[in-house]
């Protein structure tokens, strides 16, 4: 298994001079099976230049899935230019949003209005399909089993764990790990406390095993505490999450759209400091900053 | 702000208003709550918990096939958990909106149809308010104000079920506005009698006052009367949903200066209307099968 990063921006794109080293679109990631099972995970704005990558290899067969429906994970959809070419299948996975009532189809819906977009689904050529998955049933796609976990966000997000050839990963898309929303001297913080215990449980062991684990880590531990609630984690946590999982490498990801290159490595080499992290260890897990156009074999 | 009526009627309303469910506090709660964007998650549980209802509906939802969770979901506290304190935060905006509105028939007034035209009164109503009359009327209080302006015909049509059906025959056969019969066959008309309904709920004075004077030409002008009316005047003309009372051409110049005095304009700037009637549906939706 194969995994590409072509966006790794948070929020918003960020492009420029400052972002040049890291990248500046948006979420998307492009995971190959062995045998080119192509599976995409976000369509954040790095889907177009994957989507122009892929020109070269027609038809294409992308299988999407879609962590949750927020404008940076989903803005590159209506440019990802298979879904324009006849021969092509793109099929779009996704979560159902209890909020609206919709399932995935609404993250093509939404942008595709006159106001918004010059052109209907119906004139794209491509056989598009959507599937609307459920917590912890699996999907498979050639080579690859893609697997659907709950993440905590503000709106529902989906982690998708994918096997394949013998060897796994796992994304968070956005995620910020559970935590009490009571305070430790009201009645209900036990009971409360428990259930974040059991539910942190229940994800470890969905994806015990992985070997590659990608991971929201948009703020450091310091910003956190103004951050409580916006839906993301931290470099330090995700550090020592990844650790007590015994994943081999973990690539933090979702970078601040204002952090620029050189400030984004000084605080992740603060944090990897603050936790007593050293790479010569033996043993110790890789730990990197996710970087467009890095490729990671699995 | 006082209501007055001759001593007869008064009472005769008087029972048919007590006769009216309560307006569930819960629901008062999570719409402030939600408005407040300092409030704290416990906070919003802690009500949502507290209204059996609401939690049901709730856990329903999140219980459904949906998600197909591996365990159920038995306390709000572990739906948050689940779905995200901004999820469950704004499902439960969603059922506390529906869940105000009566359901069941009443014999020539549907109810569902009703349901709908109060609902994208509402959305329209906010939406206006976002978009022309911004920091001068509150969004969140224009919504009600769409929810709530017709609930006086839910009295009558519930309670003086005899009277509401002579003024609707009076206002089709002598093609007046519905309020207008209402004051001749009845003596009141239903936007007073949904203010003293929203009085009776301990409402804010605005907000009772808007509904009392949404039919009043003469009334104080206020741009939440302005969001409302054109609210209630484009559900009307683009027959969304039934109020019972049918759109006339000759009330297009009542339209609020503020948005122009042409209405189909102001219905053009708003954008795709499908959207709102879609949100509107949804929620109709949710009420009458959740």
């Amino acid at each position: 298994m194969k995994v590409r990063f072509w966006g790794v921006r948070g929020s918003i794109a960020s492009p420029g001079k400052s972002t040049v080293v890291y990248g500046g679109n948006t979420t998307c990631i492009e995971v190959r099976g062995d045998d080119g099972t192509l599976v995409v995970l976000d369509a954040g704005t790095g889907i177009f230049p994957l989507s122009q990558a892929l020109l070269s290899e027609l038809p294409v067969q992308a299988n999407i899935f879609i962590t949750h429906s927020h404008w940076d994970h989903i803005q590159g959809l209506p440019f990802f230019a298979p879904l324009y070419i006849p021969g092509n299948s793109v099929r779009i996975h996704g979560a159902f949003d209890v909020v609206s009532g919709r399932g995935i189809e609404q993250v093509m819906d939404v942008q595709l209005q006159y106001s918004y977009f010059p052109i209907r689904e119906a004139e794209m050529r491509a056989n598009i399909s959507y599937q609307t998955l459920h917590v912890g049933v699996p999907v498979t796609v050639g080579s690859l089993t893609i697997t659907p976990c709950l993440m905590n966000h503000p709106v529902v997000n989906f982690g998708y764990r994918v096997d394949g050839d013998g060897r796994s990963m796992f994304f968070t898309g956005d995620h910020e790990p559970w935590y009490n929303i009571y305070a430790p001297d009201d009645e209900e913080y036990d009971d409360y406390q428990a259930m974040v215990a059991l539910q942190q449980a229940q994800l470890d062991t969905a994806i015990s095993g992985v070997n590659l684990l990608i991971a929201d880590s948009s703020y450091t531990q310091a910003e956190y505490p103004a951050k409580v609630g916006w839906g993301h984690g931290t470099m330090e946590g995700h550090l020592a999450w990844a650790s007590r999982l015994g994943v081999s490498t973990l690539v933090c990801t979702h970078h601040e759209p204002t952090r620029a290159d050189a400030a984004l490595e000084s605080v992740f080499t603060q944090a990897l400091a603050d936790c007593g992290y050293a790479s010569d260890k033996a043993g110790a897990m890789k730990v990197v900053l996710a970087q467009e156009g890095m490729e990671i074999s699995v | 702000m006082p209501i007055s009526l001759p001593a007869e009627l008064e009472h005769k309303l008087g029972i048919a208003i007590e006769q009216m469910p309560a307006f569930p506090k819960s629901v008062q709660k999570i719409l402030e709550l939600a408005r407040n964007i300092n409030s704290v998650p416990k906070e919003m549980v802690s009500v949502i918990e507290k209204d059996p209802v609401m939690t049901v509906k709730i856990l329903k939802v999140i219980n459904s096939a949906f998600y197909s969770l591996p365990n159920k979901i038995t306390s709000v506290g572990q739906a948050t958990i689940f779905l995200g304190v901004n999820t469950i935060k704004n499902l439960s905006l969603g059922f506390a909106a529906a869940g105000i509105l009566p359901r069941g028939t009443v014999e020539g007034f549907d109810m569902q149809r009703y349901l709908l035209h109060s609902l994208i009164v509402a959305t329209l109503a906010r939406q206006l308010a976002t978009t022309g009359a911004k920091g001068e009327a509150d969004p969140g209080d224009c919504y009600i104000a769409g929810l709530l302006h017709d609930f006086g015909k839910i009295v009558f049509a519930q309670a003086m079920k005899v009277e509401f059906r002579a003024a609707m025959a009076y206002s089709i056969e002598k093609k007046v506005a519905l309020n207008v019969a209402e004051q001749q066959i009845i003596g009141v008309d239903h936007a007073v009698v949904g203010a003293m309904l929203a009085q009776r709920w301990q409402f804010a004075d605005h907000l009772v006052q808007c509904i009392h004077d949404h039919h009043n030409v003469q009334a104080a002008p206020s741009a939440m009367l302005d969001c409302l009316r054109t609210a209630n005047q484009i559900a009307r003309k683009l027959k969304l949903g039934d109020s019972g009372n049918a759109w006339r051409e000759a009330e297009a110049v009542a339209a609020a200066a503020r948005f122009g005095d042409d209405l189909d304009a102001t219905i053009a700037s708003l954008g795709d209307m499908q959207r709102y009637i879609d949100d509107a549906q949804l929620f109709a939706q949710v009420s009458a099968t959740v």
